[in-house]
């Protein structure tokens, strides 16, 4: 083995290369894109505007971009009464609607599983294809199923750029603008809640939505994931999401958990409530219960 | 000697009460059913009446009050009673001698506007769920003012269970690459 | 200051040597070639119209490309069954051919980092993982861990790779003070890279086909022998034409090392099946769909037994030690575990875990044309670098391509 020589000493073109990658990262992080919780209230102001001014001129409408913080000592849940559900799956397109979901391809946060008496709560004996000429059938029963806000989330646990979060009113959120699309959460969700942009949204003109909130149904990019959040635009303004405005059968029940006046208190409190896949520990907020 | 004629007339008295008593009729009609306390009247959307049928009493103001239990021939024939119908017909929840009004099983009136407290004395446990907003549809806001609905506004009260809805569309299969 | 200075001269040399050789070289090339430039027009298509163009969907949101990320993590693990033999043994034999195993870890990550640039939806976001520019949702996320050990096992394998092939060609020996620490951290390193590769599968509750514990040592089973099965042949290829010396020990060393990756794999995989299909529960309900189909659907059912029989008769072949000698079954072995491997780790793993999804729905997944074209690429390329990588390094290790100090021009 030869005797080792000093390292040479750091050239000048090795010091200036260092320094510029030093100043592009410095200028990439100082001024780049960034995380929504990192902003600055000015930016985030900035970026809201630009959002709007975007928005408006794709759609050809004025469009509004909300970022309305949670309210203080609020935590939402949300019950479905599964001896009322008849599966008409007009929850499912009043989410379409409200939250701006792409038309093609198809999203829909709300999937409505149908199941059979006899067999249960199975999802292996599940069928979300169901198009009889009415319903609810004989002999079946039906499954909504969206989001369920876990307070255990492995979405959120798994997120590795942290896009996904959980706001301190309970709604697990996703920074469209800061989401890669690696779609780990996707395989970490066990209700099949999220869903991903695999081509351009399309939303049709007439059915925008104008009404946005940042993190829940401004339209999204392509290549981001998606899903229920309990329509952060209208429950932060005190109203109730829209599935539960249109169920025809008040099969759903929804509210601040803290609140013990509430009817979603009510409902935990004195009925048989359920949740899915309760040994993986997620911790739903969602709860299905049996109003009969 | 004096408290002898007291205690002669006490017992006089609590032997003559009874029978003194059973000779008076209850004098008036019972008054309407009304909730014993105010916050327990819920505000609600005017009853779903038919187009025209309401006031009642402008017929049968004028007609006379037949109890017997038959079907309807002349007028109501379009109403199919499929509630309870083997034990109950129409003037066991319309108020016979005031049709503009709804009654209970012990005779007090109830207005249409509170009808569910007729519902309530069957379906007792709906009733109280209702109240705390967990039947029926939900609107108006979960931290301010709620909208309640008559059970009458989604169920029929003569043909109350709901009928079958055509399903929206199934999603879409997930689809070949394209 | 030589050594700096010498490096003009060692990239004008090196070249020269890539542009150096037989007609079977330049098909070999010209196929990269054609294969790369096809997987980046379809990467384009990709990238312009979104992910909808792979057979991907809600229901299966991970397929061909995180299968061969998969199984590639695997094959750059293994450069450490020459690692430990040459640096911890000091095991000449082996010792003399270590550095392919690091050049092909190298190649290795390259295409896994490739690939998984391919699969996410916004590669344009790719920076988003970088600590310090982006987020990285560290200790948290099993995403962030792989992140971090890939890199870090990239750079460490680059380094040594780099440090000793440059300091070769200036004819000196490398620095122990360097090599030797790196060499001896990429060997837990190794071992790292594929547990917390598998680590992002079995933490995933709500995958029951992925959630059990044996899938950490299962890979890296089957990541020892896959790696240095590619490394068999090709040095036998290098053997033939190149002056490239490799002893007939190493070769039979390492087949031997195979055959036993290739028991503790079949063993494992065993293992796995004997669990679901005992206990019966619903979750042999992904197991079922890999070995005999569910209902009509049964896509996966030829590829599931070829994979079996391609592992055992790997085993067999290399078991028996004249299997390991004759080049005939030592190759075939090579193939077939290989191939084995490969559709174990690939189709074997990712879809069956997706199959049936968490609401309990069916949706087969096959790879569309994008997908293939695109992955083709990715494999490509790293051939590519690999091979322009054996390009430069066979010649300097034999002595062919070393700097001349007295006239200051290299060979």
């Amino acid at each position: 083995m030869d005797p080792e020589k000093r390292p040479p000493p750091v050239s000048r073109r090795q010091f200036a290369s260092v320094a510029a990658a030093a100043a592009a990262g410095f200028i990439l992080t100082a001024c780049g894109p960034k995380r929504l919780r990192e902003l600055s209230r000015e930016r985030l102001a900035a970026l809201l505007e630009d959002l709007e001014k975007d928005y408006t001129k794709r759609f050809g409408t004025a469009v509004v971009v909300a970022d309305t913080p949670p309210i203080e000592g609020v935590t939402f849940a949300y019950a479905l009464d599964l001896s009322r559900c008849i599966g008409c799956r007009r929850c499912v397109y009043a989410c379409v609607e409200e939250n701006n979901q792409s038309r093609d391809p198809e999203v829909q946060w709300i999937r409505v599983l149908g199941m059979n008496k006899e067999k249960g709560i199975d999802f292996s004996e599940s069928d979300p294809y169901y198009q009889p000429a009415e319903v609810p059938e004989e002999g079946h029963f039906y499954v909504p199923v969206a989001c369920q806000q876990c307070r255990n989330a492995p979405c959120t646990k798994v997120c590795p750029t942290g896009a996904t979060w959980t706001e301190p009113d309970g709604i697990v959120v996703i920074d469209y603008d800061w989401c890669v699309g690696c779609r780990y959460c996707m395989a970490a969700c066990p209700y099949g809640a999220r869903h991903f942009n695999w081509a351009e949204p399309t939303i049709p003109r007439d059915h925008l939505n104008t009404k946005t909130h940042y993190l829940g149904n401004r339209p999204r990019p392509k290549g981001v994931v998606e899903k229920c959040t309990f329509c952060i635009q209208r429950v932060r303004a005190g109203r109730y999401p829209a599935c539960v405005e249109v169920c025809p059968v008040g099969a759903r029940k929804f509210g601040n958990l803290l609140d013990p006046k509430s009817e979603i208190r009510y409902v935990i409190e004195n009925k048989r409530v359920l949740v899915l896949k309760e040994e993986l520990n997620t911790m739903p907020k969602f709860f299905y219960f049996y109003g009969t | 000697m004096r408290w002898l004629y007291v205690m002669a007339l006490a017992l006089v008295a609590s032997a003559a009460a009874p029978v003194a008593l059973a000779q008076h009729p209850s004098p008036a009609p019972l008054p309407r059913a009304d909730p014993p306390r105010a916050e327990e009247r819920v505000e609600v959307p005017p009853p779903p009446f038919t187009d025209g049928i309401f006031p009642c009493t402008s017929c049968h103001a004028s007609l006379k009050v037949n109890r017997v239990r038959r079907p309807l021939a002349d007028m109501h024939g379009d109403i199919v009673l499929t509630h309870d119908e083997q034990h109950r017909w129409c003037l066991d929840c319309h108020d016979p001698d005031n049709r503009d009004w709804l009654h209970l099983a012990s005779g007090e009136k109830v207005p249409f506007e509170q009808s569910y407290l007729l519902c309530g004395q069957c379906h007792g446990e709906k009733l109280r769920d209702w109240r705390a907003g967990v039947h029926g549809r939900r609107t108006g806001e979960w931290n301010g003012h709620k909208g309640y609905l008559l059970c009458a506004h989604c169920h029929n009260p003569h043909q109350p269970r709901f009928r079958a809805v055509t399903p929206k569309p199934a999603p879409a299969r997930p689809s070949a690459a394209k | 200051m030589s050594i700096v200075s010498q490096f003009p001269r060692f990239v004008a040399g090196s070249f020269r040597l890539v542009r150096r050789g037989n007609a079977a070289y330049w098909a070999w090339l010209a196929f990269l070639a054609v294969l790369i430039v096809s997987g980046a027009l379809a990467f384009a298509r990709q990238v312009s119209e979104g992910l909808v163009v792979t057979a991907m969907r809600d229901q299966v949101s991970w397929g061909f490309y995180i299968g061969n990320f998969t199984f590639l993590v695997g094959v750059a693990a293994a450069a450490v069954v020459l690692v430990i033999p040459a640096y911890i043994y000091n095991w000449k034999p082996i010792r003399e051919i270590v550095i392919y195993g690091e050049l092909l870890a190298v190649s290795a990550i390259l295409m896994c980092l490739l690939f998984v640039l391919v699969d996410i939806g916004r590669p344009d976001r790719f920076w988003h993982l970088i600590p310090g520019l982006g987020h990285l949702n560290f200790p948290r996320s099993i995403l962030a861990w792989d992140v971090l050990v890939l890199n870090i096992y990239f750079a460490i394998n680059f380094v040594v790779v780099t440090h000793i092939v440059y300091r070769a060609f200036n004819g000196r020996h490398y620095d122990t003070r360097i090599v030797v620490p790196l060499v001896l951290l990429s060997i837990p390193m190794a071992v790292g890279i594929h547990t917390v590769t598998a680590f992002l599968f079995n933490g995933l509750a709500a995958r029951p086909y992925w959630n059990s514990s044996i899938l950490a040592p299962q890979f890296l089973a089957s990541a020892f022998c896959s790696g240095p099965a590619i490394l068999l042949i090709l040095f036998q290829v290098l053997r033939r034409f190149t002056r490239f010396e490799i002893q007939e020990q190493a070769i039979s060393k390492i087949a031997e090392l195979m055959a036993y990756a290739l028991f503790l794999n079949l063993f494992l995989h065993g293992a796995e099946a004997f669990k679901e299909y005992y206990s019966d529960t619903q979750h042999l309900l992904y197991t079922r769909y890999w070995f005999s189909g569910l209902g009509e659907h049964r896509t996966l059912v030829p590829y599931a037994w070829t994979a079996v029989a391609l592992n055992l008769s790997a085993f067999l072949l290399f078991i028996i030690p004249a299997g390991r000698r004759h080049w005939v079954t030592l190759n075939l072995g090579c193939l077939a575990t290989y191939a084995g491997c490969y559709i174990d780790k690939g189709m074997g793993l990712i879809i069956p875990g997706f199959t049936p999804d968490a609401l309990g729905e069916i949706y087969e997944y096959v790879p569309s044309l994008t997908e293939l074209r695109v992955a083709a690429g990715v494999f490509a390329l790293g051939f590519l670098v690999f091979t322009l990588m054996l390009k430069v390094a066979v010649p300097i290790s034999l002595g062919e391509f070393q700097h001349e100090p007295d006239t200051g021009e290299a060979h």
